[in-house]
């Protein structure tokens, strides 16, 4: 006996759920924007604050107006990173030997003990907020930047990169050591009075 | 036998579409594998502001999203004054400490030392709130903290 062929099914409509699907997952994507300013805020402590000098410590003062003072002056936000890099950088009491600035003996002594202490009022806005904290975080990762690249031969940024890349074929713990050379040669210390 | 014979010409025969489920299923996966489902539905506005200097923050199941801004143009008769949304919901800042209780209950006891609170806020907020909200989370020892940006030059801010 001849064997039968089986119908064919009828795939006409596949395309249609298919499209239905396909409208449903348009609909929910969200390229979701996940990546932002990394801070660790202080704990709630009761001891006392640790007596600093003043010339170690880099005032930045942002008003209800969202005007910005800096060491006591008025400032454009353009011009903070520069201020931010000259004051961490200076180097004034010689025991850094990396630094850079002018070693001016009114500013901070070494990277150690300079401070950015960043004071906010309750009207100032959240974008200006923000632009301040960027560009003092841009100040520190200029210097481990080249500070890395002195060392290393790599930015900073790229190490960090390698170190969370999964697939970079490296030594990690190598690499770790490094990353913690450089945050120790410029320590991010930045504190914000409440 | 001439009946059986078949017309030949005339009619433009139709464009064979059997090629397009295929088309179709190779967007699908695309648009599947790349979504992201939203976690919540906003009921304020939330322009982020922003900055180059970020860092990724993967690991997505670790985060716990606070969301502030003023109310969208939907829920008006909550004002204009921003506030903050936690889950589906308005809040309010003593809400913070139960969320993040209840955010840390949900994860396996030794993930929760890694839980990073992002902190989604509206450029226009002002300062008085997030010092409000970054205080509540001092005081549950919440301290690793993102404020979520978009990326671009700062004086776009403006």
């Amino acid at each position: 006996m001849a064997k039968r062929a089986a119908p064919e099914v009828n795939a006409g409509s596949m395309a249609d759920i298919a499209f239905l699907l396909l409208i449903f997952f348009l609909v929910t994507t969200t390229i979701e924007t996940d990546a932002g300013l990394n801070r660790k805020l202080p704990p709630i402590e009761e001891t006392e604050p640790p007596i600093i000098k003043q010339k170690n410590i880099f005032t930045v003062l942002l008003n209800g107006k969202d005007e910005l003072l800096v060491e006591d002056e008025l400032m454009e936000l353009k011009d903070l990173r520069a201020a931010a890099k000259e004051f961490l950088d200076n180097g004034g009491d010689g025991s850094c030997d990396y630094c850079k600035g002018k070693k001016d003996s009114e500013s901070s002594d070494n990277p150690d003990k300079a401070i950015i202490s960043l004071k906010n009022e309750r009207e100032t806005t959240y974008k200006a907020y923000i632009s301040v904290q960027n560009e003092l975080v841009a100040a520190y990762n200029e210097l481990r930047n080249r500070r890395a690249q002195e060392l290393y031969g790599m930015s900073f940024t790229e190490m960090e990169a390698n170190y969370n890349d999964v697939n970079w074929p490296g030594n990690k713990t190598k690499l770790k050591d490094q990353i913690e050379q450089i945050k120790l040669d410029y320590p991010q210390k930045l504190s914000e009075v409440q | 036998m001439s009946k059986f014979k078949k017309k030949k010409g005339g009619d433009i025969p139709a464009v064979n579409t059997a090629a397009l489920p295929d088309i179709v299923f190779m967007l699908l996966f695309f648009f599947m594998v790349a979504t992201v489902m939203r976690q919540n539905t906003l009921k304020i506005e939330n322009n982020l502001p922003y900055a180059d200097q970020v860092e990724k923050l993967d690991k997505k199941d670790l985060v716990m999203y606070i969301y502030a801004g003023k109310p969208s143009a939907n829920y008006k008769q909550f004002g204009t004054e921003a506030r903050i949304q936690l889950n589906d919901d308005f809040a309010n800042v003593s809400d913070i400490a139960s969320f993040i209780a209840e955010e840390r209950a949900s994860k396996r006891e030794e993930l929760v030392p890694f839980l990073t609170t992002a902190l989604k806020v509206d450029s226009d907020a002002n300062m008085g709130l997030i010092g409000d909200i970054k205080y509540e989370l001092r005081k549950v020892n919440a301290l690793k903290i993102n404020y979520t940006t978009k990326t671009g030059d700062v004086q776009q801010n403006q």
